[in-house]
C-alpha cells in the first residue's frame, strides 16, 4: 500500500482557449449516479456566459471563414485525440451515468464516431443544402448556405457525452462558435472534452463550455443579443418556455427543447447541421 | 520661497525655485528644476493604480459613471482614408450617441486632423461638441518648428476649439528642454483661443521620471491640457502613467492655482477600464477633475462599448456590437 497522495484534477471551465475558474470563485459538487462524491465543478455565473459570448464572437471570423475542408480536417483531430483519451472517458461516463465498463465503452465509441461523422459534412452540406436554382431571366442563381453565428448550447442533461458531442459537433461543423452548458449534474466528461479541444487545432473561443447551474446561466444566454441561435436540448422543462421567450426578443433562431432526451444512438440526420445555417442567394448576370 | 505639498509618491519635499518664470529663464535652471524633482516610486504607482483598479463601482454609481464618461470622450478618427463623410458620420454620432436613446449625452469633443476641421466644424455646428483638432506634425513632430506653427494655425483657422500637439520627444530625451519648452509656448502663441492640449507620448519616454519631468515642462510652458499618448505607438495610456500626470497636475495647482486638464488616450476599450479611469482621477487628482472640462479619454471603440453597458443597464440584458454603429 502505497502512502503516495493522489493529484486530484481541477474542473474547470474553458472559455477562449484557456481553462479559467469561474469569474464567481464558486464550486458546486458534483456526484455519480450511485451518490458518490466525484469532483468539485466550477459553478459558472452570468457573466462567465458574457465573457464566453465574447471570446465565441471574437472567435467567428476566422472560423466561419476557414475553409470548409480544413474545418474537417481540424474536427476529424480532435475525434483522434477522443479515440486516444478513450478509457479516461470510458471511466468518466461510467462513473457519471451508472454505466457498466463494457456500455461505457459503447457510448464512447459512439460519441467518437459521431464526431468523424458530423467533420465529414463540413464540406459536403453546401452541397446537399445549397445549390443552382433556376430562375426565369438571364442570371446564374446560387445559394449557398453560411453559419448564422453564435450559437449558445444548453446540453443534454442526460447523456453527458454522446448527447454533449450530438449537439455541439453540427454546430461547428458548419462554421458557429458556440458557448455550451454543460449538464448541470454530469459535467465531467464535458471538461474532459474541453482538455481535448485545447490540445487539438480547434481555435480557441470556437467552443466555450460552462459547468454549473442552468437555471442560473440559461436565461443570460437565451437574452443575450449578440447570441444568434440558441439550442434548449437540455433545458429543464420549467425553464424552457422563458427561455423560447428571451431568445425571440432578438429573432434568435431556437431548436425547441424535446418532450424527451432523444435517443443519441440514433442516425441523427441532418437537422442539427442544418438548423443554424442562413442561405446567402448570389444573382450573377450570364450573357444572352 | 515656494513650497508644495510632497507628491505622494516621492520620497523627499520639493522646494521649487520662485516664482516660475525663473525656472524657465534658461536651459540650465529648467534642467536643474526639472531634475529636482523627486523621482517616481515605479512601484509604488503601479501598485497604487492596480490597487485603484480593484474598486468595484455597481448600479446607480455605474451608471452615473458610464454617463460621465461618455462626456468626457474626445470621439477620435486619425487615419490616412479619413474623409469628409466619415467625419461627418462620426459627428452625428458625437451629438446623439446612442439616437435611441434621448437620454444619452453628447461626447466632449471630435478630433480630427487638421484638414478635416472644416467638415467637423460644420456638422457640429450649434451642438455644443468641441473640434479638436491634433496638430505639430502629428504624431511623429518631425517637422521644423515653422512647419509646426502653420499645421496649428491652418487647424485654428479652420474653427478648431481645441489643439492636441505633440512634443518633440527627441529634443526631449536629448535633455534639450528649452527647446521643448519654447516649442510649446510659440504653439500655445498660435493657438489663440483655442485650448491647448499636449501631448508626452509617454510609451516613447521611457520612464516615469520622465513623464513627471515632461507634465510640469508643459504645464510650466502653458498648457491647458496635458495628454498621455497619440494612440500611434503602444504602450499608449496606461493607469500608472496616468497616475503620474495626474498628481503632476495637481501639485501644480497647488503651486500655482492654475488648473490643467488631463487626457488618457490610446487604449482603452472597454467600459471597466473607463471606470478605472475615473476611480484614479477622483483619488488622485480630487473630484475638481471629474468633469468634461478637465479629463477626458481620447478613445474611438470606447465610445461603443460605453454605449452597449449602458444599454445593458437599461435592459437588464447583454447587449452586442449589433446594436451600435461600426465607425
Amino acid at each position: 500500500m502505497s502512502d503516495r497522495l493522489g493529484v486530484r484534477k481541477t474542473y474547470k471551465l474553458y472559455l477562449g482557449g484557456t481553462f479559467p475558474r469561474s469569474e464567481s470563485g464558486r464550486s458546486y459538487s458534483v456526484s455519480g449516479a450511485s451518490g458518490e462524491f466525484l469532483a468539485n465543478a466550477a459553478l459558472g455565473s452570468r457573466k462567465d456566459v458574457r465573457d464566453a459570448v465574447v471570446a465565441a464572437r471574437a472567435a467567428f471570423g476566422g472560423w466561419s471563414g476557414a475553409t470548409a475542408y480544413n474545418r474537417g480536417q481540424v474536427l476529424y483531430r480532435v475525434a483522434e485525440l477522443l479515440e486516444g483519451r478513450r478509457d479516461q472517458f470510458a471511466a468518466e461516463v461510467a462513473t457519471s451515468e451508472g454505466l457498466s465498463a463494457a456500455e461505457a465503452l459503447r457510448v464512447v465509441d459512439a460519441a467518437v464516431d459521431r464526431w468523424v461523422w458530423y467533420a465529414g459534412w463540413t464540406d459536403k452540406i453546401a452541397q446537399v443544402h445549397g445549390g443552382a436554382n433556376p430562375v426565369a431571366g438571364p442570371y446564374l442563381n446560387i445559394s449557398t448556405p453560411e453559419p448564422t453565428g453564435v450559437v449558445g448550447v444548453v446540453a443534454p442533461r442526460e447523456s453527458s457525452l454522446l448527447g454533449l458531442v450530438s449537439v455541439v459537433a453540427p454546430a461547428v461543423a458548419t462554421g458557429n462558435t458556440t458557448v455550451v452548458l454543460a449538464s448541470e449534474t454530469r459535467p465531467l466528461p464535458a471538461v474532459t472534452l474541453a482538455e481535448v479541444l485545447a490540445t487539438s487545432d480547434v481555435p480557441g473561443g470556437v467552443i466555450n463550455l460552462i459547468t454549473g447551474r442552468v437555471a442560473e446561466t440559461a436565461p443570460r444566454l437565451a437574452s443575450h443579443r449578440d447570441v444568434n441561435a440558441i439550442d434548449l436540448t437540455g433545458a429543464p422543462a420549467d425553464l424552457a418556455t422563458a427561455l423560447e421567450v428571451a431568445a425571440a426578443d432578438n429573432l434568435k433562431r431556437v431548436l425547441r427543447r424535446p418532450p424527451s432526451e432523444p435517443d443519441w444512438t440514433a442516425d441523427p440526420g441532418l437537422g442539427r447541421l442544418t438548423a443554424y445555417l442562413e442561405t446567402k442567394t448570389v444573382w450573377h448576370p450570364i450573357g444572352v | 520661497m515656494l513650497v508644495f505639498r510632497p507628491p505622494t509618491l516621492g520620497s523627499m519635499t520639493v522646494t521649487a525655485p520662485a516664482p516660475f518664470s525663473e525656472v524657465t529663464r534658461s536651459e540650465s535652471s529648467l534642467r536643474t528644476f526639472l531634475h529636482g524633482l523627486p523621482g517616481v516610486d515605479a512601484v509604488g504607482a503601479d501598485a497604487r493604480a492596480a490597487m485603484l483598479g480593484t474598486r468595484s463601482i455597481k448600479t446607480t454609481s455605474k451608471a452615473w459613471a458610464l454617463d460621465l464618461a461618455i462626456r468626457m470622450v474626445d470621439l477620435t478618427t486619425l487615419e490616412g482614408q479619413d474623409t469628409p463623410a466619415k467625419v461627418r458620420a462620426l459627428a452625428a454620432k458625437a451629438r446623439r450617441p446612442d439616437p435611441a436613446d434621448p437620454g444619452c449625452p453628447s461626447v466632449a469633443a471630435l478630433c480630427v486632423y487638421p484638414d478635416m476641421v472644416p467638415a467637423a466644424v460644420a456638422a457640429l455646428a450649434g451642438s455644443g461638441v468641441h473640434v479638436a483638432s491634433v496638430a505639430t506634425a502629428f504624431p511623429s513632430g518631425r517637422a521644423s518648428t515653422a512647419v509646426k506653427l502653420a499645421d496649428v494655425r491652418d487647424a485654428v483657422a479652420g474653427g478648431a476649439d481645441e489643439i492636441d500637439m505633440v512634443i518633440d520627444r527627441g529634443a526631449f530625451l536629448s535633455g534639450r528642454y528649452a527647446q521643448v519648452h519654447d516649442e510649446i509656448v510659440a504653439t500655445r502663441a498660435a493657438c489663440g483661443s483655442a485650448h491647448l492640449k499636449v501631448i508626452l507620448e509617454t510609451g516613447e519616454l521611457g520612464t516615469y521620471d520622465n513623464v513627471r519631468r515632461a507634465s510640469w515642462l508643459a504645464m510650466l510652458a502653458g498648457a491647458d491640457f496635458v495628454k498621455t499618448s497619440t494612440g500611434k505607438v503602444s504602450p499608449a495610456s496606461t493607469l500608472p502613467v496616468t497616475l503620474v500626470m495626474l498628481e503632476a497636475c495637481r501639485d501644480f495647482r497647488d503651486a500655482t492655482g492654475r488648473q490643467v486638464g488631463m487626457k488618457s488616450a490610446g487604449g482603452i476599450r472597454t467600459s471597466k477600464d473607463a471606470i478605472k479611469y475615473l476611480v484614479l482621477v477622483n483619488e488622485t487628482a480630487g473630484d475638481d477633475w471629474l468633469d468634461p472640462a478637465w479629463f477626458r479619454f481620447g478613445a474611438s471603440s470606447l465610445l461603443n462599448d460605453l454605449l452597449m453597458q449602458r444599454q445593458t443597464m437599461a435592459s437588464g440584458q447583454y447587449s452586442g456590437p449589433d446594436y451600435v454603429t461600426l465607425d
